[in-house]
């Protein structure tokens, strides 16, 4: 296989059908882009998300000392081994408690790091600033209410929060965006696959001639494919790069500058650049992969080998 | 070289047979005419050699293949051996005579080196020296068809299948091609030509198998056109 040969026949390709595999370029470009973008949304997700989310439905929040001087709940001092015993108890007698985890303060500031670690809030917090808390998984999250009755106001609980109720709005607004946004990319990839088809289509006709004659000399299937495939794949890249770039700037103009959401919301934690950039190599995979897989299929239609 | 058992073309959708029951055998050397009318199965035998189409009954081998057990990835390598000539020439218009003859060596993937050394022989043997760097379009009849002789012949096929090579061209054109023929058969390579040019027929006085709707009518050595009682 002589390569020069190979690659001046993809040049001459792409430039003969220009229209069409600007196209293509474009038509990948986008849904690639949406692709990228509804996968950093999912991970986007995940990061609110943090350590307990999927675990528990209720969580008990307990006075440290410091609460005790800020919060009205905590006025009588930080929560005593009796009260937590007493609370333990008492959840492990409620019937509808499925499993009670206790998080130490510790625990808690090793978990707050995980979710927040790169935000300036968590660099100037300690230990000993955190609460203990007990999570609560029910056995039906519905019954949130019975917990919040039984313990608000008590001694040594600061406070009891329902956290999935509050995070799932949200959360079901950012997978209906996602689910649109893969919607969108699934249209975009089949209308950028059948130009891919037509492409080839063109692409094969206006070359039947040296096609007729490559087949009569002897060359090989894979030699007279292997320009039409490549057409597709370069295309393909081309506008994989392109969805690359329009990710990275797209993160950079959103969340750093810009409309600068990252400190606008200093409590939302970001996806960081790494989750950005892990997402490329799939991308300009995808973008290869796709568009000669269709070429493929579409010269067993339209090419004679 | 090439031999047919018994061998019968149907198209699909068609009732009449393309070819019925047509046995010969073709040695290594010959030069063989095909002659018949127009829808006579000339060119259906032609594809059956070149394994574009598949025979409906009966076998066909050529270099010793039994063309209807070849598998699909091996019919290039078959086609290596076979060269092909046309009545309209089939040159690649925007590529020159030497780019042209290089293509065919180019798309199996010979070595440049190979290329360069081959290709000014072949169009020397052709008769083309010093019109390497012409375009297709500024050639004669005659010429083109010296071009894809040359082309044919580059990658030294043991089989050359001619289809009506002259039926473009004026009878003193056509002689020279067929002289062309005539020397690249006395190398050795075994030439198959349909043609309806009576004269060139005549006078070369070769091995003549005629067709008439599909059937073998007439296998003559040394034969001329027309039937002879």
């Amino acid at each position: 296989m002589r390569a020069q040969f190979v690659l001046s026949e993809i040049g001459v390709g792409l430039r003969r059908n220009l229209t069409m595999t600007f196209a293509v370029i474009v038509s990948v470009a986008l849904s690639l882009a949406l692709f990228g973008g509804s996968l950093l949304m999912s991970d986007q997700v995940s990061t609110m998300k943090g350590y307990w989310y999927d675990k528990v439905n209720v969580s008990i929040f307990l006075c440290n000392k410091h609460d005790a001087d800020s919060d009205v709940n905590c006025a009588k001092g930080a929560v005593t081994e009796d009260q937590k015993k007493q609370i333990l108890s008492d959840l492990h007698k409620m019937t509808v408690v499925e499993k009670v985890t206790y998080e130490s303060q510790d625990e808690a500031y090793k978990h707050y790091k995980e979710q927040f670690g790169n935000s300036p809030l968590a660099s100037s917090l300690t230990p000993d600033q955190m609460q203990e808390s007990y999570r609560i998984k029910l056995k039906d999250p519905q019954k949130y209410q019975v917990i919040a009755s039984a313990f608000n106001g008590r001694a040594g609980v600061q406070s009891v929060q329902d956290q999935k109720g509050i995070l799932d709005n949200l959360f079901t607004l950012l997978n209906l965006m996602n689910r649109g946004a893969l919607g969108v990319m699934a249209l975009m990839l089949v209308v950028a696959l059948l130009l891919i088809v037509n492409t080839v289509r063109v692409s094969a006709f206006s070359r039947r001639r040296e096609t007729g004659i490559m087949r009569l000399v002897g060359a090989s299937g894979f030699y007279i494919q292997a320009p039409f495939i490549a057409e597709a794949a370069v295309a393909g890249l081309i506008g994989g790069g392109l969805a690359c770039v329009a990710l990275v700037v797209g993160r950079y103009f959103t969340i750093d500058h810009g409309m600068a959401l990252s400190a606008k919301l200093s409590l939302i934690n970001f996806v960081g650049w790494d989750a950005v950039l892990t997402k490329l190599p799939l991308i300009l995979a995808t973008s290869v992969v796709m568009p000669s897989l269709a070429a493929f299929f579409a010269l067993r239609k339209y090419l004679k080998v | 070289m090439i031999r047919f058992d018994n061998v019968s073309k149907v198209y699909p959708k068609q009732t009449r047979p393309a070819l019925r029951d047509v046995s010969l055998e073709v040695e290594k050397g010959e030069f063989v005419f095909l002659v018949g009318s127009s829808g006579s199965g000339k060119s259906t035998f032609l594809r059956l050699v070149l394994r574009e189409e598949r025979c409906s009954h009966g076998q066909v081998h050529v270099l010793g293949k039994d063309l209807a057990r070849l598998s699909n990835w091996k019919v290039p390598q078959m086609r290596r051996q076979l060269g092909t000539v046309f009545q309209d020439f089939r040159l690649l218009p925007n590529k020159t005579v030497a780019e042209n003859v290089a293509f065919a060596q180019e798309v199996i993937g010979k070595s440049r080196g190979e290329i360069r050394k081959s290709v000014p022989q072949v169009l020397d043997l052709v008769g083309l020296g010093g019109k390497e760097d012409r375009m297709p379009g500024e050639l004669s009849g005659g010429e083109q068809q010296r071009v894809a002789i040359a082309r044919a012949f580059v990658n030294r096929p043991k089989l050359l299948i001619a289809d009506e090579p002259t039926g473009n061209l004026d009878p003193q054109t056509s002689v020279g091609i067929m002289k062309l023929l005539d020397r690249i058969n006395r190398t050795g390579t075994t030439v198959i030509m349909a043609t309806h040019d009576q004269n060139i027929v005549d006078q070369m006085r070769k091995r003549v198998i005629e067709l008439e709707k599909g059937r073998l009518v007439r296998d003559q050595a040394r034969g001329v056109y027309g039937y002879q009682h």
